[in-house]
């Protein structure tokens, strides 16, 4: 027995030595990183690259849009990634950092479009649903409902009291985390465009922006917004098991499941692909990732990843990202990325 | 003394119905609690197999392809157009289907990887060029949850991602027993996919497998070597004391710290690459010390003093000791540690996040430096996936985690029991 374990000692010993002079190796596959939103467009396409050219398969880590940002920004060489997907554009403060890091030069690329659904279960009737309703039920503070300029205490508890033209059944929305970009976007997106509809609080942005980003971005906390984590899937089995809640996700949850659940119409559009891809439906939000340029030509296959990645194949109207729910960009944006994606041109931000 | 006796026996009496009603109500609620426990596990593994055991068997169509010698030129078969063969042999399948739009339609119906197989198919053995024979290839996963019936035929059209004419090729294929549900082997031979249908777990039982190496071979000689250091040769002073307390402390530690720490000191310090089950490893192997050196120093404890006392009356050596009688006899206690300590590594995530093993990753690893994620990473990746064909996959790749745990920890029972001693 001793001698066995001796004998694991030296085994364990070696290891590390052969260990210490891999590290020191390049790397031949792309690092991509980013947004859980993304990624199972990012994978698609990583895949289908892998499969189709001489490189291999670029793997993909689900970090979220920051996350993904703080790694991607936080140098130039092989073990910082060379891709980051993100659901929202990047910020200047990420920018400045990633300038400062020496990552200078970064193409940025849009991809498409994400919608984001509010949906229920098909056992009861399709909701008509404006921004104005979603940020009355959904937000913190609301407008004082007998009047007047003053904030108070959401006080709604059914749809009905939100607008008279819903039904009386109580506000229960399953949603994200406030760590997910899905979250983000849709209080942007969807809440904020409700606010604003308010003109006493439209006049505070420019007087007031962090009072004004306050009551339009905070979501109530009392239980009638749930937050379900960050799996969509769950949020569609509850949706099942309970008709009266609503549910925020992406689109391409929707597409899958569309025997069980229906997309609540926004501001009288549908969630559907085509009212998406026109830019009706309200809430829908642009995807992006970004690739380092110092690492084209020293990490093989860039150049090739994002030409298959802008190909009409991928995300064009008919290509395999649209059948796993992508909304395409128009004709005119996607030519214009995919020139940026050949020529490699850096993205500036002043 | 008769009377007073009378009465305590009286006493007793009086009391005893109470007494064994309560000895019956413990009894009760400590079989309603182990009830409880097997009737959750039941409900548990019943879910899970119940979604998941469809996943074993997987829609494949058997295509008649003639491996057209002007399509495949020998110096370049590997940008041969193959979907194209496969759709001219759905075409004469369906000679009836013409218009463009119905074509993409059907040939949807296989998967996009067939094309693929095709590829690998000619590559292997170039004399197929200019033949004409039955394949077999993978269905896509639409069409093999319509046969499995998670798919509903009785809903409109609009609701369902498989179109009515789509319900009438397929059902003409299986009367012409072209399309059937088959044994499953992708999802054992293949790694992590997009496409339900091409995806298995071979990528993630591989990188767990390599993770679990290293942490063994670090985890297992270190936590016995400082389990018989701590037992046999430290003194007992302050000092020691500090480091029991602290070890006992490490084996409550979160797991998602062990990835921290891992991401601050192998990545950032040490410059490992990220997403190698050699960091994985090592991150585990934190975790899972504390666990073995606390089994080992048990099973150490266990060893009756007076086969110490005896060999040292002999004449042997204190190293002498312990290396011929007192290990020999602690060593089926601290396997079963061991192997405890694995299994709690296997079933790990939280860790693994930080130093990047949560990724997607097609290729099956090589190496202890290659890229990889593990099984449970694996099953919340699929989790997490929209298309309703992971569902069954994720119950799938369940079972396969629970099959290795179960193996692990029956190892653990049999080692136990075979080589137990009793004093």
């Amino acid at each position: 027995m001793l001698k066995k374990s001796v004998a694991l000692a030296a085994a364990s010993l070696m290891m590390a030595s052969v260990a210490g002079t891999t590290l020191a190796a390049g790397r031949d596959y792309i690092s991509i990183v980013g947004s859980s939103t993304v990624y199972p467009f990012a994978t698609t396409v990583a895949e289908q690259f892998g499969k189709t050219s001489r490189f291999k398969t670029p793997k993909i880590e689900s970090t979220g849009s920051g996350g993904g940002m703080k790694l991607f920004c936080a140098g130039i060489g092989v073990k910082t990634p060379d891709v980051t997907n993100s659901s929202r554009r990047i910020k200047k403060s990420e920018y400045q950092k990633c300038q400062a890091n020496g990552v200078t030069d970064i193409v940025e690329m849009k991809i498409g479009y994400d919608g984001i659904v509010v949906a229920n279960s098909k056992k009861t009737a399709q909701l008509e649903l404006s921004r104005k309703d979603l940020f009355l039920a959904l937000a913190k503070d609301v407008p004082d409902p007998k009047g007047g300029e003053k904030l108070v205490a959401n006080p709604y508890t059914t749809w009905k009291e939100v607008n008279p033209a819903l039904p009386a059944t109580p506000i229960e929305v399953l949603g994200p985390p406030p760590t997910s970009g899905t979250r983000d976007a849709f209080v942007e997106l969807a809440m904020e465009g409700g606010c604003k509809q308010f003109p006493f609080i439209k006049a505070m942005k420019k007087k007031d922006k962090k009072a004004y980003k306050g009551i339009c971005h905070t979501v109530r906390e009392d239980g009638a917004y749930i937050e379900a984590g960050e799996n969509d899937n769950l949020i569609v089995q509850k949706l099942e098991a309970n008709p009266q809640a609503l549910g925020i996700f992406g689109f391409s949850f929707l597409d899958q499941n569309s025997d069980k659940i229906q997309g609540s119409r926004v501001d009288g559009t549908n969630p559907t692909f085509e009212e998406i891809a026109d830019g009706s439906y309200p809430v829908s939000r642009p995807l992006y990732f970004y690739v380092k340029k110092a690492h084209v030509g020293v990490i093989p296959g860039i150049a090739e990843y994002l030409a298959e990645f802008s190909n009409d194949r991928a995300w064009g109207e008919d290509g395999y990202l649209a059948d796993k729910g992508l909304i395409p960009a128009p004709v005119e944006e996607r030519r214009q990325f995919a020139r940026a994606a050949k020529e490699l041109t850096p993205l500036v931000m002043d | 003394m008769t009377r007073q006796n009378k009465s305590t026996m009286e006493m007793v009496q009086r009391g005893l119905a109470r007494r064994h009603r309560r000895e019956k109500i413990f009894r009760f609620l400590g079989m309603a609690a182990v009830t409880t426990s097997i009737l959750f596990l039941l409900l548990l593994f019943g879910s899970i197999i119940a979604n998941g055991w469809s996943a074993f068997r997987q829609a494949e169509l058997s295509l008649e392809v003639s491996f057209d010698q002007e399509l495949l030129d020998v110096d370049n078969l590997r940008d041969a157009n193959y979907a194209l063969l496969i759709k001219r042999s759905l075409r004469e399948f369906f000679p009836q289907v013409e218009k463009r739009r119905d074509l993409r339609h059907l040939y949807k119906l296989v998967s996009s990887g067939a094309a693929f197989e095709l590829q690998a198919m000619v590559m292997a053995d170039p004399s197929l060029i200019g033949t004409r024979r039955l394949v077999t290839l993978p269905a896509d996963d639409e069409v093999d949850m319509l046969l499995k019936g998670y798919i509903p035929r009785d809903v409109p059209e609009s609701e369902r991602r498989v179109s009515d004419q789509q319900i009438r090729w397929i059902d003409e294929l299986v009367a012409a027993s072209r399309l059937k549900l088959g044994w499953n082997t992708t999802f054992f031979t293949a790694g992590d996919s997009r496409e339900p249908e091409l995806s298995g777990i071979r990528g993630a039982v591989a990188g767990s497998l390599f993770t679990l190496l290293v942490t063994l071979l670090l985890s297992f000689p270190i936590g016995v070597a400082a389990a018989v250091y701590l037992e046999e040769f430290a003194p007992s002073n302050r000092w020691t004391d500090c480091i029991e307390v602290n070890i006992n402390n490490l084996a409550a530690v979160p797991s998602i710290v062990f990835g921290l720490l891992g991401l601050a000191v192998f990545l950032n310090v040490l410059g490992m690459p990220r997403s190698a089950p050699l960091v994985g490893g090592l991150v585990l192997t934190l975790m899972t010390l504390p666990t073995i050196i606390i089994a080992s120093r048990a099973s150490l404890k266990s060893v009756p003093p007076s086969i110490r006392e005896a060999a040292l009356g002999i004449g042997a050596s204190r190293m002498e000791t312990i290396s011929h009688h007192v290990l020999p006899l602690a060593m089926p206690g601290m396997l079963t540690g061991t192997i405890i300590g694995m299994a709690q590594a296997l079933g790990e995530t939280a860790p693994l996040l930080m130093i990047g093993m949560v990724a997607f990753i097609v290729d099956v690893p090589g190496g202890l430096t290659d890229p990889a994620t593990v099984l449970p990473v694996q099953i919340y990746l699929w989790a997490d996936s929209p298309e309703r064909a992971f569902v069954e996959r994720t119950s799938a790749a369940i079972m396969v985690l629970l099959t290795f745990l179960i193996m692990m920890n029956g190892t653990a029972v049999f080692l136990r029991k075979k080589f137990e001693q009793r004093w």
